[in-house]
């Protein structure tokens, strides 16, 4: 494993809330939200360090989709709270939060169709390079958006379909392209959604090694279900069960900690 | 009632009846409605145009057989061939249409429909009569006379929308169109049945339509247009009712016929109560014809899918 | 040659001054009226062709403010009437104050439709219209139910409106500028932004757009450019009534945009043109004529599907 990238290894136990480290980029504290009987995050408590890649890994039904969903402001939780680089965003929008620099893949791939691969990129770069209340000036005569778009649709990989309508890609391509999406806004922290769903084999060692390039980069926070791609990316991982973190630590200390095996990793590949 | 005049509790009950009776019409306008754009997702600008041939036919029959009990059964089933021969040939392609595609070939029937109306029945309107069995007065209620006619239009909504009940929670045809309302995808995944299950509901909702069109035909006039000033009633209730539902429908439809018809009758007098005159008889009329509207923002802020949308 | 291509639309466009010389020289003046009204219906559904096309945002609202800058220019006509440049009969004055009528009016309904979608975006914008359809029928002063007649057209300072060539060709003028700006509109980071809202709100969302605020002032603009419509329309017959917001004044705006070319910037030209034109020559020699309008509508659905316009752009 790549060790040059990774932060000092935390605790095998969960890490207490209490003094956060300076270089706490996002800070989840007693996050609890509720549908009607249904308890879908349990006062939820997750700190992400800037620098560092951290996978949340956990069973079905967990409510991964539920977290990232009030991390990224598409859903306000009940209680609690959501620190982003030191603002509290608990009751910011999803695009105020995405203006902060907190950038989000998706698990459903979700794209805009009706664009070509390099403008749908171009739209997230647009969105950061002042304000989009022009109205005569044509956008394809902005050399610096379209300049910037070619640039990240290269390094996700998709040089080649660069000018083909999104909508006709692969099933692969559809996520390289999500992900250049979240890249092309310049994140301070990248929310990778399942980043791998759905994927083969050989389209998952690409997504990975894909993944592994942007580590250095920037801070990622990672929900995925492909063990591989935990072990080799994450440099901490965090365990969700039933709406809360059950522990937290680097990938040997989860895949030594028994209950995290008992819970979750037990009957499944498992280590090689 | 002249504005200013006493309330009365008869008035009241009369007007309720009335709100009933309106609603239960407009049920049949909306159950079909709903249906095709729940299960088909159809937007069908012509539904109000089979209202109208409906009613055109049951008053032509009605002239030729002397028999307005004969005539409306003749009536239905002949708008509802018309129906279904019209969703065969003109909307089955368009049902993977995009919803513009679908208001312009529809608005194109609209015109068509009312200038073959037009020629072969000219301009005037056509007098259908209520009939004479029912033409009198029923005493509901000491000083309550009540039409027959009103009464036995609201006979039949009730028997019509216990019928459909029936239909719709116990027969398996009825599972299948509440399947395909809760789940198209799921619905046109079940094989080509069902083609003929589309054709099918689009022939009970031309149906539906045709006796609206008979009843309402004595009460209101039978003309070109009738159809179009009858469809945004029908699409405000399929919107407060949810979208696929026919308990929504009929929910919706009894609400919009109640408050429909008690904005008219009471609103301007309730203005009066604390406005001076001259502005309550102004702001009166129009406030009670926006009251429906006002009913569906209020209902879409609350539930912005409807009252009981099928698909969850 | 593929300048040609796109420019052809501009220069009918432009070939459209030749007409009043080639109608008079025919002695079928009538035609010339016939074009303005072409012309503004035009603009009508270009300014819902921002809506429909770019924002996705079906509306069948949209006569109210076409009606509401109609009533604007009357209602100065008949209260402050005169010849000055402040006088409500002012055309830099009237019709200004139409345009800004119409966009304080699409800021309120736009704001509260904003929160709905789809189909029921549709009907909200449908019962605000309903709404002010019979606010302006119980308006007795100006006419009600009967409408409004103006004493003459507005006054433009150095030219006569009264002469139907005149304002046939500042009908053109601001239709020319309306199609102009709706292409810069279409290509510029605005435009960009409303059809990715389009095609997918939630991303676009979290990409750091305001998806509703943007939604709301392509509305605004939108509903400011129906205004001048109505103005226009208002000049044009000298008359204004509450049918020009009646919900089926708004469906044919929306089957003129649909015909034409839902998003082209020739789409609002295309379909009012093609939908006034079929009216008036058919209605020439049959009285069914509507049964051609409509044979013609299911034809455009069957055959062109991307409208009149669209089938004669390449296919990109």
């Amino acid at each position: 494993m790549n060790t040059a990238a990774k932060q000092p290894s935390g605790a095998p136990l969960p890490r207490v809330a209490g003094t956060p480290a300076d270089d706490v980029l996002l800070q989840v504290s007693a996050l609890s939200k509720r549908f009607g009987g249904i308890v879908a995050t349990d006062a939820l408590t997750l700190s992400v360090e800037r620098g560092e890649t951290q996978a949340v890994i956990g069973p079905n039904g967990a409510g991964k989709s539920t977290l990232i969903a009030q991390i990224s402001g598409s859903l306000a939780p009940d209680r609690g709270a959501i620190v982003f680089d030191g603002v509290d965003v608990t009751h910011r929008s999803a695009h105020e939060r995405a203006m902060r620099g907190l950038a989000r893949s998706f698990q459903i791939t979700s794209i805009f169709p009706s664009f070509s691969v390099v403008d749908n990129v171009a739209l997230a770069v647009q969105a950061g390079i002042g304000s989009s209340l022009r109205f005569w000036r044509a956008v394809r005569s902005e050399a610096t958006i379209g300049d910037a778009a070619r640039k990240i649709v290269a390094q996700v990989g998709l040089a080649d379909v660069a000018d083909a309508n999104a909508g006709a890609l692969s099933h692969g391509e559809h996520r390289q392209l999500e992900l250049g999406i979240a890249l092309a806004t310049q994140p301070k922290l990248l929310l990778l959604d399942e980043p791998m769903a759905g994927m083969g084999r050989e389209e998952s060692v690409r997504m990975v090694a894909l993944i592994e390039r942007l580590k250095d980069r920037f801070t990622i926070l990672l929900v995925e279900h492909d063990m591989d791609a935990v072990f080799r990316l994450a440099d901490r991982i965090s365990v969700l069960v039933a709406g809360r973190i059950v522990a937290t630590g680097s990938v040997d200390d989860v895949r030594a900690n028994e209950e995290v095996r008992a819970a979750y990793l037990g009957d499944d590949e498992g280590a090689e | 009632m002249r504005p200013g005049a006493p309330l009365s509790v008869l008035y009241v009950v009369e007007q309720g009846l009335n709100g009933l009776q309106f609603g239960l019409m407009l049920f049949l306008l909306a159950a079909g409605l709903t249906l095709v754009f729940g299960i088909m997702d159809l937007i069908n600008l012509a539904h109000g145009s089979l209202y109208m041939v409906g009613a055109y036919l049951a008053a032509t029959l009605t002239q030729a057989t002397g028999s307005f009990v004969l005539a409306v059964p003749l009536a239905i089933v002949a708008t509802a061939a018309i129906g279904m021969v019209l969703e065969t040939m003109l909307l089955r392609p368009l049902y993977k249409r995009d919803h513009m595609s679908q208001v312009l070939a529809t608005f194109g029937v609209i015109l068509i429909a009312n200038e073959v109306t037009r020629a072969i029945w000219g301009v005037q309107p056509l007098s259908l009569n209520v009939p004479a069995a029912v033409s009198g007065s029923v005493e509901l209620l000491p000083g309550l006379p009540y039409s027959a006619f009103r009464l036995f239009i609201i006979g039949v909504g009730l028997a019509v929308a216990a019928m459909l009940y029936v239909v719709v929670a116990h027969t398996r045809v009825g599972m299948l169109v509440r399947a395909g309302a809760s789940n198209r995808a799921m619905a046109t995944a079940m094989g080509t049945d069902i083609r003929r299950l589309f054709t099918l509901v689009f022939g009970c909702g031309a149906a539906l339509c045709a006796l609206a069109g008979a009843l309402l035909g004595p009460l209101l006039a039978v003309q070109v247009g009738m159809g179009e000033s009858i469809l945004i009633l029908a699409f405000v209730v399929v919107v407060i009712g949810g979208i696929g539902s026919i308990r929504g429908a009929l929910v919706g439809a009894l609400l919009v016929g109640t408050v429909d018809t008690f904005g008219r009758a009471f609103v301007p007098t309730a203005l009066r109560a604390f406005l001076p005159p001259s502005f309550a008889d102004a702001a009166g009329p129009p406030l009670a014809a926006i009251s429906i509207y006002i009913l569906m923002i209020a209902v879409l802020f609350w539930k912005p899918q409807g009252l009981f949308p099928a698909r969850g | 040659m593929a300048w040609l291509r796109r420019a052809w639309p501009w220069i009918a466009l432009a070939l459209g001054v030749l007409l009043p010389p080639l109608a008079a020289a025919l002695g079928q003046e009538f035609y010339i009226s016939l074009a303005s009204r072409i012309g503004v219906l035009a603009l009508l559904a270009t300014s819902l062709n921002l809506l429909v096309g770019l924002g996705g945002m079906v509306s069948l609202g949209h006569a109210a403010f076409y009606g509401t800058g109609a009533y604007a220019v009357a209602i100065a006509a008949v209260e402050w009437p005169g010849n000055g440049w402040l006088a409500g009969e002012s055309a830099l004055l009237a019709w200004p104050l139409a345009m800004v009528a119409s966009a304080l009016l699409a800021l309120v309904v736009g704001a509260i439709s904003m929160r709905t979608r789809g189909q029921y975006f549709i009907m909200i914008t449908l019962a605000f219209a309903q709404m002010v359809y019979y606010v302006f029928v119980s308006l007795k002063r100006y006419g009600g139910d009967d409408g409004l007649s103006l004493p003459r057209r507005s006054h433009l300072p150095g030219l006569d409106l009264a002469s139907d060539t005149t304002f046939y060709y500042v009908v053109l003028a601001l239709l020319a500028l309306a199609l102009l700006l709706f292409t810069r509109v279409v290509a510029s980071r605005f435009g960009r932004v409303l059809r990715a809202i389009k095609d997918n709100e939630a991303r676009a969302e979290s990409l750091g757009y305001p998806c509703t605020r943007y939604k709301l002032i392509a509305f605004v603009i939108a509903g400011a450019w129906a205004g001048l419509a109505g103005a226009l329309m208002a000049n044009q017959g000298s008359f204004v009534s509450p049918n020009l917001m009646h919900w089926e004044q708004s469906g044919t705006a929306l089957v003129m945009v649909i015909l034409g070319g839902i998003g082209d910037p020739w789409g609002g030209l295309a379909g009012a043109a093609v939908f006034m034109l079929i009216e008036e020559v058919l209605s020439a020699y049959t009285q069914r004529w509507p049964i051609g309008l409509g044979l013609v509508l299911l034809a455009v659905v069957f055959f062109a599907p991307r409208g009149i316009a669209g089938a004669f752009r390449k296919r990109e």
